[in-house]
């Protein structure tokens, strides 16, 4: 049977979605993907010619509110679970290489 | 007599604490005692408050001896799934990426619990991230069926579900993406309401499938499902798709509970309802019947697109799912890798050593489906569908008030029988997800049980804000039968 995804697009939308599959992950989701994908083939026995897209159910307009400070989080809550801090920042690894040249 | 007290509905246990009958104390150690006792069996709960709750018991019936008004759930222990954030204890989604989060804020419905003076006792256990139908996909921990523990409660609201029944709360909030109400509450026997989408604040509900989420109470009665709506439903400035009371007014549920529609009419879809169990149908036909004695009108309708409602949800939800939960980044809060070799890492070791199997499969099927190339063919596609599909329920509810139909096909499954094929899994939403589809209420409530003695949930669907017409309609039938009264057995 063919699959309706093979293990390089699993790899790619895996790429994608910022996860790392361990290749018995990618094997797995490879077959199980291709069985739901299958399954929205379904779709395309409606002809939908003329259906706008519903992205929301109910008629949804923009909210506005008045342009004022109003209270926040503050510092220190929005700190409070981060997996590591450094003074009144989130601190991450090192984001450019030092050969850059930059 | 702790078992009798457990049995008290929320509005009756309430008044007798308003009144002094009864210690909002005494309440809240019943049920803690019930937990210690069952709870090790069912495992409905991530987290348990026991000081606190008691504590703010203690609060509540010193206000009530000063003379002092409280609110209308005035010292009722109640339970919250933990996808609702809360300023105590953890906020986990049943994740493993935020196992140690404290959220900085309570969701809304947490403020308007806590301002009717409910005793918040837990936080129960959900497929993790409210993705899946069994409680299976917990990261944190099993729940079973308290109807017969080798098989599953329902998901995601499994913990919920599973607490409310086993008289391990009076009343719980689950949430519902697909089902996640209403299919527990069927599988454990209790009363599971999905409000209309946009009536109850997901401010603080930790976001799975946007446009679809909806917060809603799982109680033991229709009568409790009213109460509680009454507290949490209303507009949120917090909450931009809540929805203007000035365009939808919140009716005084409760209060109008018992008062028979007249006239009226119900439509059921034969041809859709074909494939469930023949027990279930048996159960559905019976409960019909029940309607047709009061009066009712019954009438056959084809809605041509349902049977194409779980091909669109899986694309619409998992679409949804991918956007939202991008946020886990293992850089702002929740789980980060050790070690990462550079930047990128912390994003993919960190979700990929944290999110279970199933949520990652529907990241990937969100991505894929919104991905260049396969946009139009999968997300546009379900959108199209989707106006499809609530126009069969606009069409429908000019003919008639409601419509009821199974909530599953299936009773409770064993746990383990389809946790290996996510598609088996999908399918078993075919009943419950056209109304998240479609944005209306439904509600699930026993009507009856199969040879297993496992219960069987009725579904009857109504229209956008027609949430006092289908609690009366709900109540109606409740009334005539007493499916509801029954517990488990392994609850004494």
């Amino acid at each position: 049977m063919v699959e309706k995804i093979d293990q390089a697009q699993v790899k790619k939308v895996a790429k994608l979605s910022r996860l790392q599959l361990s290749d018995a992950e990618v094997d797995e989701f490879t077959h199980q993907l291709s069985a739901v994908l299958g399954y929205m083939e379904k779709l395309n026995e409606l002809d939908t010619t003329d259906v706008e897209p519903l992205a929301h159910c109910l008629p949804i307009t923009n909210v506005f509110r008045e342009d004022k400070i109003k209270e926040s989080l503050g510092t220190e809550k929005t700190l409070a679970n981060a997996p590591q801090r450094d003074g009144d920042f989130f601190k991450v690894p090192k984001i450019l290489d030092d050969s850059s040249g930059a | 007599m702790p078992n009798k007290l457990l049995n008290t509905g929320c509005k009756e246990l309430r008044d007798k604490i308003a009144s002094g009958q009864i210690k909002s104390i005494t309440a809240t150690q019943t049920v803690f005692d019930a937990i210690e006792k069952y709870e090790p069996a069912i495992g409905a709960y991530i987290s348990t408050f026991k000081e606190q709750a008691l504590a703010k018991a203690g609060e509540i019936d010193n206000k009530i001896a000063a003379g002092e008004p409280v609110g209308q759930l005035a010292g009722v222990p109640v339970a919250i799934k933990d996808n609702m954030c809360t300023t105590f204890g953890a906020t986990t989604c049943a994740s493993k990426i935020l196992e140690n989060f404290h959220a900085p804020y309570n969701a809304t419905v947490v403020e308007k619990l806590l301002t009717a003076d409910a005793v918040i006792i837990g936080k129960t256990n959900l497929d993790e991230f409210a993705m899946g139908s069994s409680t299976e996909n917990s990261g944190l921990k099993k729940t079973v069926n308290p109807w017969d523990t080798n098989r599953v409660p329902g998901g995601s609201s499994g913990g919920s579900a599973a607490a409310v029944a086993s008289r391990l709360c009076f009343a719980a909030l689950g949430s519902d993406t697909g089902g996640s109400i209403r299919q527990p509450a069927s599988l454990c026997g209790v009363v599971g309401l999905k409000p209309t989408y946009g009536r109850v604040s997901r401010f603080g509900l930790v976001a799975f499938g946007s446009s679809l989420d909806q917060i809603g109470p799982v109680t033991r009665t229709v009568a409790d499902s009213a109460l509680m709506m009454d507290v949490i439903a209303g507009h949120d400035p917090a909450d931009s798709t809540s929805v203007d009371e000035a365009a939808a007014p919140v009716c005084d549920y409760l209060e109008k509970i018992d008062e028979p529609v007249e006239k009226l009419k119900i439509a059921v879809v034969p041809q859709f309802n074909a494939g469930a169990d023949k027990q279930v149908q048996k159960s559905i036909a019976d409960a019909i019947d029940v309607y047709k004695k009061l009066g009712a009108d019954i009438i056959e309708i084809n809605m041509p697109h349902l049977d194409y409602a779980i091909a669109a949800y899986y694309i619409i939800a998992t679409a949804e799912a991918s956007s939202n939960l991008a946020r886990y980044d293992g850089v702002h809060y929740g789980h980060r890798t050790e070690n990462p070799k550079d930047y990128i890492e912390v994003y993919s070791k960190s979700r990929a050593e944290a999110f279970g199997k199933e949520v990652k499969r529907r990241i990937m099927l969100g991505t894929y489906a919104l991905s260049s190339g396969y946009y139009d063919a999968y997300y546009l596609k379900a959108l199209k569908v989707r106006n499809l599909i609530r126009g069969d329920f606009t069409d429908a509810f000019e003919k008639c008030d409601c419509i009821v139909m199974p909530v599953s096909p299936t009773t409770a499954f064993k746990i383990g029988e389809k946790i290996d094929d996510p598609l088996t899994m999908y399918l078993s939403d075919i009943y419950t997800i056209a109304a998240n589809l479609a944005g209306i209420p439904a509600i699930s409530i026993p009507c009856g049980f199969d040879n297993n003695n496992l219960p069987i949930g009725l579904q009857i669907l109504a229209p956008a804000f027609a949430e006092d017409k289908l609690l009366r309609i709900a109540r109606m039938y409740e009334n005539q039968t007493d499916w509801y009264k029954r517990k488990p057995p392994m609850i004494s």
